[in-house]
């Protein structure tokens, strides 16, 4: 053989065989961790859907008989996981509130991650004053205490379900906009976007059409992630009383802002709710990771671990402030 | 260095300036005024033209603006609506406390997540490796406050061993010339004081320390895993050093570059205060402070209060970057 057929074979043998999303998703089934994540998920996203079908009573129908002899009864046959202080039945309360954090979840991250990936890639591909004024504000929305910087947004717009989800997406525009920034900068100077450019393609396209695409991956993890942290800010707002005004929604967080008063006498009232977050965040936690670790073949030997502690250095530095 | 020192010091201008035109601007369109959440719905209109007059809320937004950056440059926040106290005076009494109860989240996190990152490296792949990564994981998927509820329950109300509200008891009585307890205790010499005032840091501190906890463990792991493969361990260990010395000296010492910069940024987000764990135990700490001050429209301390838990955050940032210079001399700032 020839250096060049050599070369050739060598090229062809590193060649992906399916492209980098069939690839991806290959090494996300081979691992187990994602794959408990998945099906945590998808318990979540089924109870969410089916919660009208599958739960056994209305989230906010009240049977007083229930409690007529002290609170709270515990699990029983009829009532799988106990009957709150108003005589509810709590897991078909813990059912519905699945589609409340579900849907804050999904439209919160959402509106943080499109007006982020926007500010963050303009911010990126164009540089100079606009980058600069543009990461100064996002460099002073991370400097105010993210769940103070919430807890303002939703006093601004009156407590509320909508307002809640508008307050957690304002609050993680800056998060995904640095991310973008950053992806956007590193693929701005490869060999494509200069090949784009000498053929004449204009830049909002080079933007969108090139450089996007291929700065993606993080922001899709990050994603991944963020909808965990949302859960748990949403939970977080509504234990502190700025959830679905109606005190008789289901919604997690608020099941557990009352039942300071009944520690003693049910503690399942809280344990139940906490372990329903517990175990959808974590399933979009395992996600998240075998995600990160999925879309980025470099993850993985002795560059991969360095490449774990810049992602942490990352959540470090923000994610992880809803204390 | 000196020069990236002052660009970074001059950068944080901007962002003050921005943090303060944001919360004045974001307060003042708040529904609602501190005159009437103060006075109650049953005001009469000539008692909260009163109540603003008194604090300057009836003149024009810029005057009362330009007002409030001249104030908080002479370091004044003004007095506080609500308990008619100086606002720096209640930072005094507040911010003691949080950065008690963030230092006894980090030492509970740092103690247990170095070696807990540790050994799960030496363990690569291990059983121990396994168990602590998922373990770090739900420690990371736990909401704080619920952590917090079931701490309570567990070790406040079921066993009754700790306090579960308040930062000391409210028989002890002692005098407080720092507002660190910790500190005043051991100025006073009153022992019962100090075991009392650590008691009521240790469920708070576990609770708020779980996320720090989980991080810390996950990078000294990868820390660990990315440096112990290195050349000069492998000179180390075919020096015939003993294992000890190149896992503490050679490997260690390394792997800590990372942590420590984490720590150090987790200890600046701790310190932001921690609305969820000081609701949950009553602490009176900034979090709660400021919470309180949204709810009852308290505008000098909001401007004051955020303001400074902004500067602390982006010194610490800066701080945190700047060692991080210090302590690696491989990294060069330009």
């Amino acid at each position: 053989m020839s250096v060049a057929e050599i070369e050739a074979h060598e090229v062809a043998l590193e060649t992906p065989t399916g492209g980098l999303w069939r690839d991806a998703f290959r090494r996300l089934l081979r691992n187990p961790a994602a794959i408990l994540g998945a099906f945590l998920v998808l318990l979540f996203v089924v109870a969410a859907a089916f919660a009208p079908l599958l739960a056994p009573y209305g989230p906010k129908e009240q049977n007083l008989l229930l409690i007529a002899r002290g609170c709270c009864p515990g699990p029983s046959a009829k009532h799988w996981l106990g009957v709150d202080q108003l005589g509810r039945d709590v897991y078909s309360r813990i059912l519905y509130g699945a589609r409340f954090s579900l849907i804050i979840g999904i439209v919160s991250v959402s509106i943080g991650l499109s007006i982020g990936l926007i500010l963050g890639s303009i911010a990126g591909y164009v540089g100079g004053f606009v980058d600069s004024l543009i990461m100064r504000c996002m460099d002073v929305m991370l400097a105010i205490p993210g769940l103070l910087f919430a807890i303002g947004i939703v006093a601004l717009l009156s407590p509320g379900l909508y307002q809640i989800m508008i307050a957690i997406g304002v609050v993680n525009i800056p998060i995904f906009a640095r991310l973008l920034r950053g992806s956007v900068l590193a693929q701005r100077e490869n060999d494509f976007v200069l090949a784009a450019r000498a053929v004449g393609v204009r830049r909002p396209v080079i933007l969108f059409s090139h450089i996007l695409p291929n700065a993606i991956s993080p922001v899709i993890v990050q994603g991944t992630l963020a909808m965990a942290t949302a859960i748990i800010d949403v939970a977080g707002l509504g234990f502190l009383g700025l959830g679905p005004q109606d005190p008789a929604t289901p919604e997690w967080g608020t099941m557990l802002t009352d039942v300071n008063d009944y520690l003693q006498s049910a503690p399942f009232l809280a344990i139940v709710p906490g372990i329903a977050i517990v175990i959808s965040v974590l399933g979009f936690n395992l996600i998240g990771d075998g995600l990160r670790e999925a879309l980025d073949p470099k993850l993985r030997g002795r560059v991969g671990k360095f490449r774990e502690r810049k992602a942490f250095w990352f959540l470090g530095r923000r994610v992880f402030s809803r204390a | 260095m000196l020069r990236y020192l002052v660009r970074r010091l001059l950068l944080l201008v901007p962002i003050l300036f921005g943090v303060s035109l944001l919360i004045f601007f974001w307060i003042r369109a708040l529904p609602g005024t501190p005159a009437e959440s103060l006075l109650g719905e049953r005001a009469t209109p000539a008692l909260v033209q009163a109540y603003r007059q008194r604090y300057g809320l009836d003149r024009p937004v810029y005057v009362q603006y330009w007002d409030y950056l001249k104030t908080t440059v002479h370091g004044d926040f003004g007095v506080s609506v609500a308990s008619h106290r100086r606002v720096i005076a209640e930072i005094g009494d507040r911010f003691p406390a949080t950065i008690e109860l963030a230092v006894a989240a980090m030492f509970f996190a740092i103690l247990l997540g170095v070696p807990l990152g540790f050994v799960a490296a030496k363990r690569h792949g291990g059983l121990f490796d396994h168990v602590s990564l998922v373990a770090s994981l739900i420690g990371i998927s736990i909401p704080i406050f619920f952590l917090a509820i079931i701490l309570k329950y567990i070790f406040a109300v079921r066993l009754a061993w700790l306090p579960s509200v308040g930062r000391i008891s409210v028989l002890i009585d002692m005098k407080h010339p720092t507002n660190f307890y910790i500190l005043d205790a051991i100025i006073e010499r009153n022992w019962h004081a100090l075991g009392d005032v650590l008691k009521h840091l240790i469920l708070p501190g576990i609770a708020l320390g779980s996320i720090p906890l989980a991080v810390i463990a996950r990078i000294t792991r990868a820390a660990v895993l990315d440096v112990q493969n290195e050349d000069y361990v492998r000179t180390a260990r075919s020096k015939g050093l003993p294992p000890v010395t190149v896992d503490r000296r050679h490997i260690l010492r390394n792997a800590l570059l990372p942590v420590t910069t984490i720590i150090g940024l987790q200890t600046g987000l701790l310190l932001s205060g921690a609305v969820l764990t000081e609701t949950v135990f009553a602490y009176p700490g900034m979090g709660s402070w400021l919470r309180d001050a949204i709810f009852n429209r308290d505008y000098p301390v909001l401007q004051g209060g955020i303001l400074f838990l902004a500067f602390v955050f982006v010194m610490v940032n800066l701080i945190v970057d700047v060692s991080y210079a210090i302590i690696n001399p491989r990294i060069r700032y330009s």
